[in-house]
C-alpha cells in the first residue's frame, strides 16, 4: 500500500522496468502481498481491540505535499498565472479507448471526467474557452469550436462516444494548431490530450509538428491511459506541458482535475493587452425582446449588451452583433484568488500545541476541538504565518482549496500603512 | 477535494448561522429608529421562535465587529445555563452577556490603533462569514446525516471596498457548498455586495422600510426553512446592479478595458496596467529589457 502511495505522490508513471526486474513468476496482485503487507500497518490498543487506521493523517500530508510545490513553483519566479485561457482537450477514440481496464470501458471513464473537468474550468476561468478534438480511424476532427458554454461541449461528447482504427498524434497536433493559430495574442495557448493507445499512424514526421507547436507557443500536456511513451514526454518537454500516466479512475479524476486551475505562465507566452468588455445590466421585469441567442421573443430575465442593446441570455459570452465581450463582475471575481493567493499554513505538532498558550484549543475557524478525540493530548494542526491562529487539518485543505481567505487575517482590522496588495 | 453532499436529517430541519453586525461606528451614528438595544432584542426573540419551530433545528451566533469576530453562541454545545437570570430565559441571558465581552473586546483592540478616521465604518463581514463557511463544513463531515444549512446576514455598516475580494471568494465557495447567503439589511444605502451575495447564492436580500416591526420581517421571511421555501412567495431581488467599477476613478462603468494579465478594469485605454506593471501590446521581455537599458542609460 505505502509504494503505490508514494508513486502517486511523486506522479510518476509506472515503470515498466520494475516488472523484468523482479521475479516474473508473480502477478502484480501477488506482488501487493509479498511486499507491501498492508495487515502490519494494523494498530491494537491497550484492551486488545483494533485501532481504526488513521487515513487522516495521510490525506493531509498528501494535500501539503501538493501545496508546496505549487508554491514552491510559483515563489521561484515571478511567473504570472494565464487566467485567459483557450484549450483544447483532444480525446483519442481509436481501438484502444475500448479496453476494459478502467471500468466499464476507457472511452466511458474519460467521457464522464472530461464532463467533469469541463464544468470546473469554467468555474474557475469564467473568461475562457474550450474546443473539443477527437482522434478517430486514424484522424482527427473537431467536435466543437472554441466556445464558452459548457453544455454545447458535454452535449456534442456524449453523443459521439464510439471507438474504432488508429490514432494519430500528429494529425491531432496539426489540427489544434490551425484551431488555435486564430486566436488573440492576449490568450493562452493550450492543449490536453487524453491518449489511450500505444502507437501513433502519423503521415508525416511528427517531430517537425511539435517543433511547429513549439513556435506557436502552445502548451501542450497529455494523460496518458496505458503507459508511458516517448514521443509523448518529448512532446510536453518541449513545449512545456506536463506529462502524466494514471493509475487508476481515481488517479486519472485527480490528474484531470488538475488542470483546471490556470497553469503558471511564462511572461513571453502571451502578450499584454487592454481587452474591451462591456458589463450588461439585466433587462427590466417584464420587458420582452426577441433574444440573440435562440432567435425567439422572451420576457424578462436578460441582459442588454451596452454598445448595441441587443438582448442576450446569459453571460459570459459575446455579443452576435457587435462582437463584444459581455461579463458580469463576479466573473472577474472568480479569478481574483488566483492573483491573491493566501500563503500554505505552517504545520504545527502536537507538541507545540502543548506548549503554546492558547487558552482553549480549538480551531479558530470552526472551534472543533483540537484535542485528539478521546484523550486530552493534542493532535496535529495547522497556524497561519500572518494571524498566528491555529485550524485544525480539516479548515485547512478548505481553506487552501475552497474558500482562499484565511479566517484569522481577515478578522483582523489591519491598519492602511500595513495594508497595501501589490501584484509585480 | 469535494466532499460528497451528506443526507440532511429531514427536509425542515435547519442550521441558522447568524452574523450580528456589532459596528459601534454604524450603530452610534445611524439615524434609524432603531437602536443597537432594540435591535438585539428582536434578534433574540427570533433566535428563540426558529429553536421552538424545531427540536433539531440549530443556531450559530457570530458577532461582526470593527476590529474582530468571534463566536457569541452555538446551540449544540451542552452549556450549563438550565436557569436564566430574573425573567430572561437562559438563551438570551448567554447571548447578551457574551455580546457585551465581545463588544469590549472590539473597542478595546480599537483602542490600540490610532488615527482611524471616522470614514471608514465598515465592519469585518469577510472575517464572520469565513468562520461561518468553515463551520458548515464541520457540519458536512460530521456525519451522514445533518441539517441543512444558511447563513444569515444582519448587516448595518456600508461595504468595505477592500473587503471585495475576500467577500467574493466566501461567496463562490458558499455558491459551490449550496449554502445560501440571506440579507437583512438595516442601513441606510443598499448593500452591492450583499446584494451580489444573496442573488449568486440563490439567498433572499432584504431591507425593511419599517425597522420598528424587524422581528416581522425576521420572522416571516428568514424563519422558513429552506424546503418550503418554495412554497412561499418571497422578496424577489429587484436590480442587482453587476456592473462592475473602474480601478481608476471607482466609478460604476458599462464598457471598460480590462488587463489580460491582472483582470484589472479600466474606463479609458491606458498604455501600462498600474496594477501588475504590464506594458500592452509589447511582448513582456521586450518591454522588461526596454526598462533595463532605460535604467542603465540614465
Amino acid at each position: 500500500m505505502n509504494n503505490s502511495e508514494k508513486k502517486r505522490m511523486n506522479g510518476e508513471a509506472e515503470e515498466e522496468n520494475e516488472e523484468d526486474v523482479e521475479d516474473e513468476g508473480r502477478d502484480a496482485w501477488e506482488r501487493t502481498y509479498t511486499d507491501e503487507r498492508s495487515w502490519e500497518a494494523l494498530e491494537e490498543d491497550e484492551s486488545g481491540l483494533l485501532q481504526p487506521i488513521d487515513n487522516k493523517a495521510i490525506y493531509h500530508s498528501q494535500y501539503r505535499r501538493r501545496l508546496q510545490s505549487l508554491s514552491a513553483a510559483s515563489a521561484a519566479s515571478r511567473i504570472q498565472k494565464g487566467l485567459i485561457r483557450f484549450l483544447c482537450v483532444v480525446v483519442d477514440l481509436s481501438k484502444a479507448a475500448g479496453e476494459m481496464d478502467f471500468k466499464p470501458s476507457r472511452m466511458a471513464v474519460i467521457a464522464k471526467h472530461v464532463e467533469a473537468f469541463i464544468r470546473e474550468f469554467f468555474d474557475q476561468n469564467p473568461l475562457s474557452q474550450i474546443g473539443l478534438v477527437i482522434i478517430k480511424d486514424g484522424v482527427a476532427q473537431s467536435l466543437t469550436e472554441l466556445g464558452g458554454s459548457p453544455e454545447a461541449h458535454i452535449k456534442a461528447l456524449m453523443v459521439k462516444l464510439g471507438c474504432s482504427g488508429d490514432s494519430s498524434l500528429q494529425n491531432a497536433l496539426e489540427l489544434v494548431h490551425d484551431t488555435l493559430h486564430k486566436i488573440p495574442s492576449y490568450g493562452h495557448r493550450e492543449v490536453l490530450i487524453l491518449y489511450s493507445a500505444l502507437s501513433t499512424c502519423d503521415p508525416g514526421d511528427i517531430m517537425e509538428t511539435i517543433q511547429k507547436c513549439k513556435k506557436a507557443k502552445l502548451r501542450c500536456s497529455v494523460i496518458g491511459l496505458s503507459a508511458e511513451m516517448f514521443v509523448c514526454k518529448h512532446l510536453c518537454q518541449e513545449t512545456g506541458g506536463s506529462y502524466m500516466v494514471a493509475l487508476d479512475e481515481g488517479h486519472f479524476k485527480e490528474l484531470l482535475l488538475e488542470h483546471a486551475p490556470p497553469p503558471p505562465a511564462l511572461a513571453e507566452f502571451a502578450i499584454a493587452n487592454l481587452i474591451k468588455m462591456g458589463f450588461p445590466q439585466r433587462a427590466a421585469e417584464g420587458s420582452i425582446a426577441i433574444c440573440s441567442c435562440h432567435r425567439e421573443a422572451k420576457v424578462g430575465e436578460g441582459y442588454i449588451c451596452p454598445r448595441c442593446k441587443a438582448r442576450v441570455c446569459e453571460l459570459p459570452t459575446e455579443c452576435r452583433f457587435c462582437g463584444l465581450t459581455l461579463v458580469s463582475s463576479p466573473h472577474l471575481a472568480r479569478s481574483y484568488h488566483h492573483l491573491f493567493p493566501i500563503e500554505p499554513f505552517t504545520e504545527v505538532s502536537a507538541r507545540q500545541l502543548e506548549l503554546s498558550r492558547v487558552a482553549s484549543k480549538t480551531c479558530f475557524g470552526c472551534r472543533e476541538s483540537l484535542l485528539t478525540p478521546g484523550t486530552n493530548k493534542a493532535g496535529p494542526c495547522a497556524a497561519c504565518t500572518k494571524c498566528k491562529q491555529y485550524f485544525c487539518l480539516d479548515c485547512d485543505i478548505y481553506i487552501h482549496e475552497s474558500l482562499h481567505n484565511c479566517p484569522g487575517c481577515e478578522s483582523r482590522r489591519i491598519t492602511p500603512a500595513a495594508a497595501s496588495v501589490t501584484m509585480s | 477535494m469535494a466532499t460528497l453532499p451528506s443526507k440532511p436529517i429531514a427536509d425542515d430541519v435547519s442550521l441558522l448561522v447568524v452574523l450580528i453586525d456589532t459596528n459601534p461606528f454604524f450603530w452610534s451614528t445611524s439615524s434609524s429608529s432603531l437602536n443597537f438595544h432594540q435591535f438585539v432584542s428582536h434578534v433574540l426573540v427570533f433566535l428563540d421562535l426558529i429553536v421552538r419551530l424545531s427540536q433539531l433545528n440549530q443556531i450559530v451566533v457570530i458577532a461582526t465587529g470593527h476590529n474582530t469576530c468571534d463566536y457569541i453562541y452555538d446551540s449544540s454545545l451542552d452549556t450549563d445555563q438550565v436557569t436564566g437570570e430574573g425573567e430572561l430565559p437562559a438563551l438570551y441571558s448567554f447571548v447578551l452577556q457574551r455580546l457585551e465581552e465581545f463588544v469590549d473586546k472590539d473597542e478595546k483592540l480599537g483602542a490600540k490603533q490610532e488615527g482611524l478616521s471616522e470614514k471608514r465604518a465598515s465592519s469585518l463581514l469577510s472575517g464572520s462569514l469565513s468562520m461561518a463557511l468553515c463551520y458548515i463544513q464541520r457540519v458536512f463531515r460530521s456525519g451522514p446525516l445533518h441539517p441543512q444549512p444558511r447563513i444569515l446576514c444582519l448587516q448595518g455598516s456600508p461595504d468595505g471596498s477592500e473587503q471585495y475580494v475576500s467577500i467574493m471568494n466566501a461567496i463562490f465557495s458558499a455558491q459551490r457548498s449550496m449554502v445560501p447567503i440571506d440579507c437583512c439589511y438595516v442601513g441606510s444605502h443598499n448593500s452591492a455586495f450583499l446584494q451580489q451575495a444573496s442573488y449568486i447564492t440563490g439567498g433572499v436580500y432584504v431591507k425593511p422600510q419599517h425597522l420598528e416591526g424587524l422581528y416581522q420581517y425576521l420572522a416571516t421571511v428568514f424563519a422558513v426553512d429552506l424546503h418550503s421555501r418554495s412554497f412561499l412567495q418571497l422578496p424577489r431581488p429587484a436590480g442587482v446592479d453587476f456592473r462592475a467599477s473602474c480601478f481608476c476613478h471607482k466609478t460604476t462603468i458599462d464598457m471598460g478595458y480590462v488587463c489580460s494579465v491582472c483582470l484589472s478594469i479600466f474606463c479609458k485605454h491606458h498604455d501600462k496596467c498600474s496594477t501588475c506593471g504590464s506594458v500592452f501590446g509589447k511582448a513582456q521581455l521586450d518591454a522588461a529589457s526596454d526598462r533595463k537599458r532605460k535604467a542603465s542609460e540614465s
